[in-house]
């Protein structure tokens, strides 16, 4: 799928980069607490838990669950109305905002902890933003 | 330590007027209400020796208009409950002997916008990379987002989120100065036009204009003043994060657990202590978090409560009695009308006046449970 035009386009950080990086390249890379094993997002290069700037960057699977979202009913530049704005709980355990394509913008259709997958969706050359699509069966 | 009590707000007043003041600006509506709060107080200007106030108002623009030199400033800004965090803060402040009086100011300009702000998500902020490319516009979007999972977690139905608004516009219908009187039910709250399912516009609150400020001393002095004066017991505030989408628990808010048992701990009271609560409702789900994560009903039984009307006039534990963000005004940061009606209902002067309020506890969050702020107020010293 393709993005109508009007987003508010993300903007990369030195702290940020490689999860944008990795985006480009069809990958969603998550961090890991060196300290506890623990995945953790947003980017940052030290871990939220202990403070270690022992972290490391590895590859998430893209599969995960709708923890949560509105519809959102009005106008939005970039945005056909109505349209849900989702949280995706990753299965590594980490939660991000996103939105849900493939898939009607309806309750009936949006049934929480549905299962998703990563449907990475390019903005431009350098951006590709993580949204979600329901997963295919197995 | 500061002790329960020690400290006492002797000044407090709204703008002369509320929701649409399009012939003010932003500072006008500071400096409009802080006029009535030092009229209230029967001080001048002069009198003040500390200042807070919240971005984007900065605190020597404040004590510049109004022509104050301060000895002690603070400018804590995490939305809407910052006045919560203000008043804690001067509280020490005056304890600490850093300054003897403190004025807190808020206004602003939500409908008009005359010198107003909108600030969008800057597109190297965490907020810009990882939540604005996916469409929010602004806290209708946001705010609500852990609601669905709230409802599933608990059983909530939609009638049941519906009531919070229909209860808090009996309330407002006593007071004259709400901006929506008339009675609503289940069935125009749900009929009410769709923002971002779940929540429609009757649990969305209002968008005005306006002001509010309050004059805290220390309550040895207090006795001093024109005014009944209203102690502070307690208070607590906490942070957890901007982003919606990385709060810990969907279903409750970090920050309100840690800001509202402090501030009881402080204040030495228990739940059953307290005769009038505020809860900070920007949007319908607000009065349930606050309940259960302040502790006065266990986790899911927020729903009933209300339902059963237990918040309603009439009952046990009379909540956001001004008629809240959702019927009186919310300018944008409405913690500081919370705090102004806890202060109403401790001195007997509120429109909806609950009878024998002894002890109100103003309960506010800052942006999208991004951030806490909890006081504890009383007429009696303890």
């Amino acid at each position: 799928m393709s993005l109508e035009p009007g987003r508010a386009r993300p903007e990369p950080t030195p702290e940020t980069r490689h999860f944008w990086e990795g985006l480009r390249q069809g990958k969603l890379l998550l961090q890991r607490c060196g300290d506890t094993g623990k995945p953790y997002f947003p980017p940052r290069p030290f871990s939220p838990f202990t403070g270690t700037r022992n972290v490391e960057v590895f590859e998430a699977s893209g599969r995960g669950t709708l923890h949560s979202y509105v519809i959102h009913h009005r106008p939005v530049p970039g945005f056909k109305p109505p349209y849900a704005i989702a949280v995706v709980e990753l299965e590594e355990g980490p939660r991000m905002m996103t939105n849900i394509v493939e898939c009607p913008q309806t309750p009936e259709a949006l049934v929480l902890d549905m299962k998703l997958e990563l449907a990475p969706t390019k903005m431009d050359d350098d951006i590709t933003l993580p949204l979600f699509r329901p997963a295919k069966e197995a | 330590m500061i002790r329960p009590g020690e400290i006492a707000i002797v000044g407090a007043a709204e703008s002369t007027r509320i929701g649409a003041v399009p012939d003010m600006a932003q500072i006008m509506l500071h400096a409009d209400a802080a006029l009535n709060a030092m009229a209230d107080a029967g001080l001048k200007p002069g009198d003040i020796d500390g200042v807070a106030c919240v971005g984007p108002m900065m605190p020597q623009q404040i004590a510049h208009y109004l022509g104050i030199t301060p000895k002690w400033v603070d400018g804590t800004g995490v939305g809407g409950c910052s006045f919560m965090l203000h008043v804690r803060h001067a509280a020490a402040a005056i304890h600490a002997g850093y300054c003897k009086t403190v004025l807190i100011t808020h206004g602003e300009s939500g409908k008009s916008r005359v010198n107003g702000t909108l600030r969008p998500a800057e597109p190297q902020s965490l907020n810009g990379q990882f939540e604005a490319p996916f469409g929010p516009m602004g806290p209708p979007t946001l705010f609500p987002i852990p609601v669905l999972r709230y409802m599933k977690t608990y059983g909530v139905t939609h009638e049941q989120m519906a009531q919070v608004a229909v209860v808090q516009r009996e309330w407002a219908a006593k007071n004259p100065r709400a901006a929506f009187k008339d009675p609503i039910t289940i069935d125009d709250v749900l009929n009410s036009k769709m923002i971002a399912y779940p929540f429609r516009l009757l649990q969305c609150c209002l968008v005005t204009d306006g002001g509010g400020a309050l004059i805290l001393t220390s309550s040895d002095r207090a006795k001093d003043f024109p005014t009944k004066p209203c102690y502070i017991l307690g208070s607590g505030e906490s942070v957890e994060t901007t982003m919606v989408s990385q709060m810990e628990d969907f279903t409750s808010s970090r920050a309100f657990r840690v800001a509202g048992p402090e501030a009881f701990r402080m204040a030495g009271i228990k739940h059953s202590d307290v005769d009038h609560l505020m809860i900070y409702d920007a949007f319908a789900h607000l009065p349930m978090y606050g309940l259960e994560d302040l502790g006065f009903v266990k986790r899911g039984e927020a729903k009933d409560f209300i339902w059963e009307r237990n918040t309603a006039p009439g009952g046990k534990l009379p909540i956001n009695t001004n008629g809240g963000g959702l019927s009186y005004t919310h300018t944008g940061m409405y913690g500081m009308f919370a705090l102004q009606e806890s202060v109403r209902q401790v001195r007997g002067t509120a429109p909806a006046q609950v009878p024998n309020v002894k002890i109100s506890v103003a309960h506010g969050v800052g942006g999208m449970f991004s951030a806490s702020g909890t006081v504890v107020l009383s007429n009696q010293r303890p």
